[in-house]
């Protein structure tokens, strides 16, 4: 018994001391939803794992601050050849890699090389899952010391937006040879912050790059921490165990904007979140059957009530995130039940019974249980019968990416991406059915929005691209392949401490020119 | 006595042969595939194919599990995809945090159960008794993830006394009172549950005991009641009280699973989780003998254990 008291008396004295969930000053906690998965930006694939790859690296190119437009980073120029296949960019002569390897149009070329060539010596640190965004990359030459040329098999006009993605980000070609397989744990790159300590699933620590060739940031260090349980990342915010919380769960928002000891961040990006229809058989094969379901389903309760005002209602595949890009003239199909009702009489198809693939969770799903049943039940109530069938995202995948033939009528996605052309390209051509290897599960089928769709891809003017994107969707919006839902706006909340954070459209986080009280 | 711990150990390996073939099958026929969760929205036929190939995926089930486990006999466990490191690595690093914190646990239950269940059964049905019942009965029908949410708002967001999460401070600390501190709510939570078990056990292994002639005969004898029951009643009960603890011990380490998801506390629990989440078969292969593993370890040392206490089993 005497040592239980003793036990309690040491117990209560801990709990005393004093400053017990203070983040250290001039340090930034960010709290992430998960351990990352690699820090070599050309093997990790997720956006918890970019956050920290683009404070450590730089690429060639970047998105200017508060856009999705391109600006220069380690290229400081380009020029791109009027076929559109040759691009041909100017290097920064300045850089160095943190662990004082130059940075030159070799470093770049052994970037690329080892991405995309089998018969490299280091391809075998990859995999790297998403090398395909420069599939179109024929051949990196390197034409003098800062001058390097990327010629491609084919124009492929995003490609510089891809260059400013993770994907594009430059890492030491010394470190990588140095740690092999194991750079993925020992990232070197030329960022405003250098690699300092990997503990696994406790943090990692970047420190500030004092010669960073952009200005180096003011912050000490950045801390990223993983949380993978969103209570207990709110909770650790409320008690202060943390500076920065992404993803804020749209429950807790409004307790954050409440409170006058946090700033609530909010950024729409390109994100876009829809049920997809299957065109090829059922019901759905009707386009009046299709634009009835987006008149039936109450979008703007979805966006206000479930997702409590972190989304907005959607209208189009291109999220309006890309400004450029986006048209302008498409407003929301209206919440209308007596529309969708004529219409599906119209059809024929009153009472139409239809199987609704839905997932658990999944990147960028939001809260894809709770706006299923939302969906079914404003479906039902114009007309349909809906039956809802669950999956586990990674069961959910399979089962959709193979194609919604003899399985369902309709399933959620969602998307977020780095150019207008990504998700268009790869679900709404007749070339990207799954039997294709694309991604329209849905057998949506459009000559003229096949044609609209490939020219913008070659077309290297932005203008001219942006004008066939517009085109593309009106025309996608009167055909309704997919129930249009929701842009998700990413949410952050920061302690009153912090001071220029800014959330990006890109859905990045930069933290370069924040600073801590 | 050495003889029947090798022969337990020895018939420990067909389990844990059984266990990492039936682990290996539920991973390959659970539908969804490494590939998949790499690539997310970006899976198509010929990424995933791709990805499978540099993985060494495309290669037939019996030959995957073959090649597993005959690197695993000669102590190589591969490397984990998703987290780009050897397995082992990343096993002990966590499994030592698990010990850690389900060792601590195991303490905290143990002591305050077998208290517990001795007061409640020396004053079987008077106060003392119904007031730990109460609380044990409480203890056992708590979601003990709801209750580490309660005790972070608690003693985390509200008194701001105890860190939310994390096992050591997240910049500076990493000594002994950081670790205590950060272990506090975990532990507490992981143990009540455990507790509760023990007590109600503890409980009716006592009044069973004190039923018996030999207890009889120490009151009769003018002992004290305190030594009739500390060191005759007791003695007896604790050791059939002892295979719950060593039972107690896998329950404590298969909580872990939850609570380190509550705690963020960087066990091998929470690893399992999301390893089986993003299909990483060969971490989810690992961690699993290595729990499996430690659970035959722990009921096999509670039976020696008590065999050493209680003469009428050593034969």
């Amino acid at each position: 018994m005497k040592n239980l008291l003793a036990g309690v008396a040491i117990a209560a004295l801990l709990a005393a001391s004093p400053a017990s969930a203070q983040t250290p000053p001039n340090v930034l906690v960010v709290g992430q939803i998960a351990e990352p998965q690699s820090l070599d930006p050309h093997v990790a694939t997720a956006v918890n794992d970019f956050r920290i790859a683009v404070n450590v690296y730089d690429g060639l190119v970047r998105y200017a601050d508060g856009t999705l437009e391109v600006e220069p980073s380690l290229a400081t120029d380009w020029e791109v050849s009027e076929d559109g296949l040759v691009y041909t960019f100017t290097l920064r002569d300045d850089v160095t890699f943190h662990d004082g390897t130059p940075f030159n149009a070799e470093a770049v070329k052994f970037n690329f090389d080892r991405m995309l060539d089998e018969s490299h010596p280091f391809y075998e640190t990859g995999p790297f899952p998403l090398s395909f965004n420069f599939d179109s990359v024929e051949e990196v030459n390197v034409i003098d010391e800062f001058t390097v040329e990327f010629v491609h098999s084919e124009p492929f006009a995003p490609f510089l937006s891809n260059l400013a993605y993770p994907t594009g980000l430059i890492v030491s070609p010394a470190a990588v040879e140095e740690f092999g397989e194991d750079y993925g744990r020992n990232p070197v790159g030329t960022g405003p912050y250098q690699f300092v300590e990997w503990a696994s699933n406790t943090r990692v620590v970047v420190e500030r790059n004092a010669d960073y060739w952009d200005g180096a940031p003011e912050l000490e260090a950045v801390v990223f921490r993983p949380i993978t349980d969103a209570n207990t990342r709110v909770a650790e915010m409320l008690s202060g165990g943390i500076d920065v919380l992404v993803e804020v769960p749209a429950d807790n928002v409004g307790t954050f904007e409440a409170d006058a000891n946090f700033t609530v961040h909010e950024q729409a990006g390109p994100h876009v979140w829809y049920v997809m229809l299957n065109a090829a058989e059922g019901p759905f094969s009707d386009v009046r059957v299709r634009q009835a379901a987006n008149y039936a389903v109450n979008k703007e309760a979805l966006v206000d009530d479930i997702l409590q005002g972190t989304a907005t209602v959607s209208d189009s595949p291109i999220p309006p995130a890309f400004n450029w890009a986006y048209n302008e003239d498409l407003e929301p199909y209206p919440y209308d039940p007596e529309m969708a009702r004529e219409l599906l009489a119209e059809a024929g198809a009153e009472g139409a019974e239809v199987t609704f693939y839905v997932t658990e969770g999944g990147s960028g799903m939001l809260d894809p249980i709770t706006m299923g049943t939302a969906i079914q039940a404003d479906l039902e109530a114009a007309g349909f019968e809906v039956n809802i069938e669950t999956y586990e995202w990674n069961t959910f995948l399979g089962l959709v990416n193979a194609g919604l033939e003899d399985q369902a009528d309709m399933a959620q996605m969602a998307w977020m991406t780095n150019d207008p052309d990504t998700l268009p390209f790869l679900t709404l051509r007749t070339e990207a059915w799954p039997d294709a290897g694309g991604f329209n599960s849905s057998y949506y089928s459009n000559e003229e929005v096949d044609e609209l769709l490939n020219a913008a891809r070659t077309a290297t003017d932005q203008d001219e691209r942006a004008e066939l994107y517009k085109e593309m969707q009106a025309i996608v919006f009167e055909d309704a392949p997919w129930i249009f839902v929701a842009n998700w706006q990413q949410g952050a909340v920061t302690s009153s401490a912090v001071e220029n954070f800014e959330l990006q459209p890109s859905f990045l986080l930069q933290l370069g020119d924040v600073t801590k009280r | 006595m050495l003889g029947y711990i090798a022969k337990r150990l020895i018939s420990a390996v067909p389990v844990l042969f059984g266990l990492s073939v039936i682990v290996f099958a539920i991973m390959a026929l659970i539908p969804g595939d490494p590939a998949t969760a790499i690539l997310g929205a970006y899976a198509t036929p010929e990424n995933v194919e791709r990805i499978n190939r540099d993985l060494g995926l495309d290669r037939s089930l019996p030959e995957q599990y073959f090649a597993w486990i005959t690197n695993v006999l000669q102590g190589d466990f591969g490397r984990s995809f998703r987290l780009n490191r050897p397995v082992l690595d990343e096993i002990l690093e966590r499994y030592s945090a698990t010990l850690v914190l389900a060792g601590t646990s195991l303490v905290i239950c143990s002591i305050l159960g077998l208290l517990a269940g001795i007061v409640s059964a020396v004053r079987q049905f008077g106060w003392a008794d119904r007031i730990i019942t109460f609380f044990v009965l409480i203890g056992i029908s708590m979601p003990a993830f709801w209750l580490g949410l309660l005790l972070i708002l608690v003693f985390a967001v509200q008194w701001r006394l105890l860190p939310a999460s994390g096992m050591y401070a997240i910049y500076g600390g990493g000594d002994l009172p950081d670790l205590l501190r950060h272990m506090i709510l975990p532990a507490t939570t992981l143990a009540v549950v455990a507790t509760g078990v023990i007590a109600r056990l503890t409980r009716a292994a006592m009044l069973e005991v004190l039923r018996q002639d030999f207890v009889r005969t120490a009151r009769a004898k003018g002992l004290d009641e305190r030594t009739v029951i500390y060191k005759h009643a007791f003695k007896a009960a604790f050791v059939s009280v002892i295979p719950v603890i060593g039972i107690q011990a896998g329950f404590v380490l298969g909580g872990a699973v939850y609570i380190e998801t509550v705690f963020q506390w960087p066990g091998i629990g929470q690893m399992l989780v999301n390893a089986i989440s993003t299909r990483d078969i060969l971490l989810v292969q690992g961690g699993v003998l290595f729990v499996a593993a430690s659970y035959v370890l722990f009921n096999l040392a509670a039976d020696v254990f008590q065999a050493l206490l209680d003469p009428r089993l050593k034969s």
